[in-house]
């Protein structure tokens, strides 16, 4: 066996958790059938939990099987099931999906157009951010970055000084530099739009976060050999003060 | 054990050479036996700087490929006691110096001196690497002008990734900031760089600042470090570095725009 045959690694995923509410199946297919006619590329393929922890009566195998079926017809890709602690079912072991962990969870619910009737929803729906599993640590670089030299952050990147003029520092997380930055920092780069770079002296050749960049001449007329920061607002660099 | 100083800086042309020959010999009027090695294969000049052209018989190089001992090969200056010189090859390239014959030469210089002073070849590559590998001191020697300032910036990236010290986790090279060729009157002007500016670009703590001076030129015709010109500005700032490197406290001089008087103007000074 070599290092070169597989590398095991946390990731973090988006899914959809359908939270059932009561046992009416026929509701629930109509229910989701009109979310999705809503955003249809959203949920085509979606990976989907179904989580039965709140619903009104006891869920059977049966049902269970019927609903994962229903799922699978309408697109998406059920991988796996929730439940409260106390309260897993007999046919735990019988249903062939995964009972997940009910992680800590960030929820963003999904806008609908049209508003939410006012009647019970049998169908709630969410997408889930699950908690990063493998948390990169931040990076801490207390020397000049100098010339010539790269510095790469799996996680965020505090530099506790300057960034010389043709050094590059890159993170997936946040950039903090406590000093100049007179070379290139790049924020957010496998895609964080939410990603920010802070400075205490802006002099950068470039700065870029998920790969919207902007270069020096740019930003010598907004801030200059001052305090900023860049973020991403839609879709677009924004460099303000500190 | 010697203290090992590389005088370096990226850029060529900046005054490498004379900062080694006059800090070498600094060290030595004070009385701490100083040997300067040229690890400028090739393009030895610092022998010429020193005056000792005539004198070279064997080389660094010979020494590391054991054609020649070191005690062969080591000349000793005529003027400054406790002074020598270990001259680069003139016929070698840089390749000819390899890590382990380098480092077998300094261990053997470690035991006799005090201080060995590495006079750096140009660039970044190799050859400024091997002269800087085994360094326990740098002065990171700049001009005040963007591209020496980004050629020692990118030295010193070196000196902190690629030196023993870095790759074996031991305390980092002590850096020192040596400004040369300082002319306050183009500074005033803005075509150069002032010692501020530097400094903050390079952020590492300032050594000394050496004008621009007609003296340098005379003494290398000469073969005479111009530390050795007592009268001379520039012999007098390579003084004051030297005491700051020994760890004395001495105020900058020669960094402001003299007023010209009469005689001065008239006799081009
Ligand atoms: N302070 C100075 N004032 C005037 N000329 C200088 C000064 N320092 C160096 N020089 C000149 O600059 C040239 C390059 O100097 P040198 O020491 O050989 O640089 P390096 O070793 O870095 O290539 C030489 O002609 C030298 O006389
Ligand atoms: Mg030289």
């Amino acid at each position: 066996m070599s290092d070169n045959d597989f590398r095991l690694k946390g990731s973090v995923v988006t899914t959809v958790v359908l939270e059932v509410k009561t046992p009416n199946l026929e509701q629930i297919k109509l229910g989701l059938k009109e979310k999705i006619a809503q955003v249809p590329q959203f949920f085509n393929q979606a990976p989907l939990i179904i989580d039965i922890n709140q619903c009104s009566e006891p869920v059977s195998l049966d049902l269970f099987q019927t609903l994962v079926a229903g799922c699978r017809e309408l697109g998406l890709a059920v991988i796996g099931w929730r439940t409260s602690e106390g309260e897993i079912p007999s046919w735990r072991f019988d249903c062939e999906l995964p009972l997940l962990p009910n992680a800590n969870s960030r929820q963003i619910n999904i806008k609908s157009e049209t508003p939410a009737p006012a009647k019970d929803p049998h169908v709630v729906i969410k997408t889930v951010v699950e908690e990063r599993e493998v948390s990169q640590p931040t990076k801490l670089i207390t020397k000049p970055v100098r010339s010539g030299q790269q510095v790469y952050a799996p996680g965020d990147l505090v530099v506790v000084s300057q960034v010389s003029a043709g050094a590059e520092v890159l993170a997936e997380g946040n950039i903090h530099i406590y000093g100049a930055l007179r070379g290139r920092a790049l924020a957010g780069v496998k895609g964080d739009t939410s990603a920010r770079i802070f400075c205490k002296n802006m002099e950068a050749e470039l700065v870029a976060i998920a790969g919207n960049f902007m270069l020096s001449d740019a930003l010598q007329k907004i801030i200059w050999k001052d305090a900023a920061q860049v973020l991403l607002v839609d879709e677009a660099l924004e460099i303000a003060s500190l | 054990m010697a203290k090992i100083i590389v005088v370096t800086s990226g850029k060529g042309g900046v005054g490498k050479t004379t900062s080694s020959a006059a800090i070498g010999t600094g060290l030595a009027l004070k009385g701490h036996k100083t040997v300067i090695i040229d690890f400028d294969v090739g393009l030895r000049n610092l022998d010429l700087i020193m005056g000792c052209e005539r004198r070279v018989v064997y080389d660094f190089v010979n020494v590391i490929n054991k054609e020649a001992t070191l005690s062969q090969a080591l000349i000793k200056d005529k003027r400054t006691k406790d002074l020598f010189l270990l001259p680069a090859s003139q016929t070698r390239d840089k390749d000819a110096l390899t890590t382990e014959g380098v480092e077998a030469v300094l261990n053997e210089l470690s035991k006799d001196f005090e201080y060995i002073v590495c006079d750096s070849p140009a660039g970044i590559e190799k050859g400024a690497q091997m002269a800087l590998y085994f360094a326990d001191v740098a002065i990171v020697t700049t001009n005040p002008e963007v591209s020496s300032v980004r050629d020692s910036d990118r030295i010193l990236g070196i000196l902190q990734s690629k030196s023993r010290r870095a790759e074996q986790g031991l305390p980092p090279i002590e850096e020192h900031l040596l400004v040369t060729r300082y002319n306050p009157d183009r500074v005033s002007e803005g075509e150069m760089l002032s010692v501020a500016d530097v400094e903050e670009i390079l952020a590492i703590p300032l050594l000394g600042v050496i004008p621009e001076s007609e003296a340098v030129l005379k003494a290398s015709n000469q073969g005479t470090p111009v530390i050795l010109d007592g009268q001379a500005e520039a012999g007098q700032a390579y003084s004051d570095a030297v005491d700051r490197l020994l760890g004395e406290e001495r105020p900058l001089r020669f960094t402001d725009v003299q007023k010209k008087g009469f005689f001065k103007r008239l006799l081009g000074g």
